[in-house]
């Protein structure tokens, strides 16, 4: 059925399709909806859960580990400040194969403090063996956060899924929630897996010198776990008629200039695209949904035929630039592709990304004829 | 002949812990471990962080132990408890123990604001303390636990440490969780009644067991059940119970022997100056005063 909700609410209605058996969290703003919502379902039985108001969210990590190290299928939800303070635990939790599913609302990062939307808080995590998606719509963070626990239980490895704060947590959007039948068939319980168990002691998490091996499987999953995510994503739409890809490309295909970003910048750029595009500019939009692992092939791929590309990007690496940047010009170093890349900084800290910013990165990608630098769109005066 | 019928209190011979560990000899932890596995039995499953309990129990790919373990990050004991005990609970596996198992520095210091946070929730876990009173695993580094007067690798003479041990107990009391009690290796029936009486209770129960460790103490290995009793006899480590906070129970043993005796047997308090023993004294006396006044 259809409701209308803000994209947190989409994420508590997720949980309580995919029936999260543990849930622990701490409130930060602007995840605390989430929680709120889920405390309610807990409370009101709709939800067969434990939930554990935790007094940290290192401690919210900590108890999503033990209780999916017994088997249990766990789920947390935080942002920003809180998510650095479980940075230990992420890779704690990826060390151990435990497949917890954790949203991550994006917010900036203090020092000066700002509750608004930006995505470093997340791209900080990249090195902690979490796979990591970026959604444009509560629909899609809906249609994730299942897939994510179908994905994790699969290759047993946590999942974060990651929403802009206000601009896409507390917009309000028709949201369709399947048939609960529907999602038990796509997510059926979790599959028995080594666990915890009395009748069979084992030790979890011990001191080994094979360290390097244990890295070099997770190396392995992390590889295959493209592919079983494009592959989760087609049995998605095959059950509810919906599918996002690990990339998504709008008309990639002729573009000579692709605009390249994550979230919700990506339906700005779109329209941006028809707009150039009726005055025969042929701009293309990529949006990247997978983060980690990075579907380098899917993005080679798109960005083959064009002749430049813009990324914008809504987090920032000081000393670096751009993130996606960094990351899109890694990957198409090593293949045929040369491309030239056009990098700049957009949104921090929930600026506006407006119409108007994305046709001067256009104006300046077209104009310029090799890139030179990091651009920063929207300083304020 | 079953050797139990002839002592006051059958210790459970059953034993969960394996030999072939890796303790140092004259451990106090491991037999803490031992006797509390023996008091809890096989359905139980164990946290440990990073500790000398750490390194004994999880050599990868063995195990010193014959229940599952789960090596948790050092700020978690408490947490990963209840997130254990929150599982099994909703898997409807209730009857199943969950130990959370940690030195003094895990609880006292890292490892205070998850184990206040599951004492207010009144989790139903069992917390112990193996207290060593130091960070004895990294090398014998103060904690919030070493007793003033103390040398450690990090509080060097002549600088020794200058302010007293932490009341753990009473903060813990402050929580009014259903079970608290102190336990010495020194008296292992005692200890194993404390584990089964906090068995039968429902919520957050709480032991605190005195190990002494030979090698931050800097006394020779066979003395260490001497030196556990000597903390009792000498009044410095009480045994006593305290249900919700509020009703103390002391146990029957009176500090009977001179503090110096305690003292003079460890290197570690081998730079004290005879006005801060007079000083500790007085505390020891004072403290058992106000237990006294407590338990009525």
């Amino acid at each position: 059925m259809k409701r209308v909700i803000s994209a947190n609410q989409s994420v508590s209605y997720a949980v309580l399709s995919a029936k999260a058996q543990v849930i622990a969290a701490y409130p930060i703003t602007p995840q605390s909806s989430i929680v709120e919502m889920l405390a309610n379902f807990c409370s009101t039985g709709q939800l067969h859960a434990k939930f554990i108001n935790v007094e940290s969210e290192h401690s919210a990590m900590a108890a999503c580990i033990s209780a999916s190290v017994v088997g249990a299928r766990t789920f947390t939800a935080t942002s920003s400040q809180g998510l650095a303070l479980m940075h230990e635990l992420l890779h704690y939790a990826s060390g151990l194969r435990l497949p917890i599913v954790m949203a991550n609302v994006n917010r900036a990062l203090g020092s000066p403090f700002n509750l608004k939307a930006d995505l470093s808080d997340s791209l900080s995590q990249r090195d902690t063996g979490w796979l990591q998606f970026y959604c444009e719509s509560g629909q899609e963070v809906f249609d994730t956060i299942i897939q994510a626990y179908r994905i994790s239980e699969q290759i047993l490895l946590p999942v974060m899924v990651n929403l802009e704060g206000f601009i896409l947590s507390h917009t309000y959007e028709a949201v369709d929630i399947p048939d609960q039948v529907q999602i038990n068939r796509f997510l059926p319980p979790p599959a028995p897996r080594d666990c915890l168990d009395v009748e069979n002691p084992c030790l979890f998490g011990g001191t080994t010198d094979f360290y390097i091996n244990f890295r070099y499987k997770m190396h392995q999953e992390m590889e295959k776990a493209k592919a079983f995510c494009q592959e989760c994503d087609s049995e998605f739409q095959k059950t509810f008629g919906r599918s996002y890809g690990l990339t998504q490309s709008y008309l990639c295909e002729d573009a000579d200039m692709i605009l390249v970003t994550a979230g919700t910048i990506a339906g700005t750029c779109r329209v941006v695209a028809d707009q150039y595009r009726k005055r025969g500019l042929k701009v293309g939009v990529l949006r990247v949904r997978l983060f980690r692992p990075f579907p380098s092939e899917w993005i080679c791929k798109a960005l083959q035929h064009a002749k430049k590309v813009a990324v914008i990007d809504r987090d920032f690496s000081p000393g670096c630039g751009g993130i996606f940047a960094q990351e899109i010009k890694s990957a198409l170093q090593g293949t045929r592709v040369s491309l030239p890349v056009y990098e700049f900084i957009a949104g921090l800290g929930g600026k506006d990304v407006t119409d108007e910013d994305i046709g001067g990165v256009v104006e300046q990608t077209n104009q310029t004829p090799e890139p030179g630098g990091v651009t920063w769109i929207g300083l304020l005066k | 002949m079953d050797r139990t019928t002839k002592m006051k209190f059958p210790i459970p011979e059953d034993e969960l812990l394996y030999s072939g560990h890796t303790a140092c000899p004259g451990c106090g932890a491991v037999l803490a471990l031992k006797y509390v596995l023996k008091g809890l039995g096989p359905r139980t499953m164990i946290v440990i962080p990073p500790s000398c309990a750490g390194t004994i129990s999880a050599p990868f790919p063995f195990s010193s132990l014959k229940i599952p373990v789960l090596r948790i990050p050092f700020e978690t004991t408490a947490i990963s408890a209840s997130g254990i005990r929150a599982a099994l609970d909703v898997m409807g596996k209730k009857d199943i123990h969950v130990l959370a198992w940690a030195g003094d520095g895990g609880t006292y210091d890292i490892g205070l604001q998850a184990l206040s946070a599951a004492a207010e929730r009144n989790d139903n876990i069992i917390y112990v303390c193996y207290d060593n009173e130091a960070y004895m695993n990294t090398g014998i580094q103060r904690s919030s636990s070493t007793p003033e007067g103390t040398w450690t690798t990090t509080t060097p003479s002549p600088y020794l440490k200058d302010t007293p041990k932490k009341d753990i107990v009473r903060i813990m009391a402050a929580h009014k969780i259903p079970y608290i009690a102190t336990a010495s290796i020194g008296y292992p029936p005692d200890l194993i009644k404390k584990v089964e009486k906090a068995k039968q209770k429902v919520g957050t129960k709480f032991i605190l067991i005195f190990s002494p460790c030979p090698t931050g103490w800097r006394y020779s290995s066979e003395l260490t059940i001497k030196v556990a009793k000597l903390a009792t006899e000498t009044g410095i480590f009480p045994l006593y119970e305290v249900e919700h906070g509020e009703k103390y129970y002391l146990g029957k043993k009176r500090p009977e022997k001179p503090l110096k005796e305690y003292f003079s047997l460890q290197g570690r308090f081998r730079t004290m100056k005879e006005e801060d023993l007079r000083r500790v004294e007085e505390k020891v006396r004072k403290e058992q005063e106000y237990l006294g006044r407590m338990a009525g």
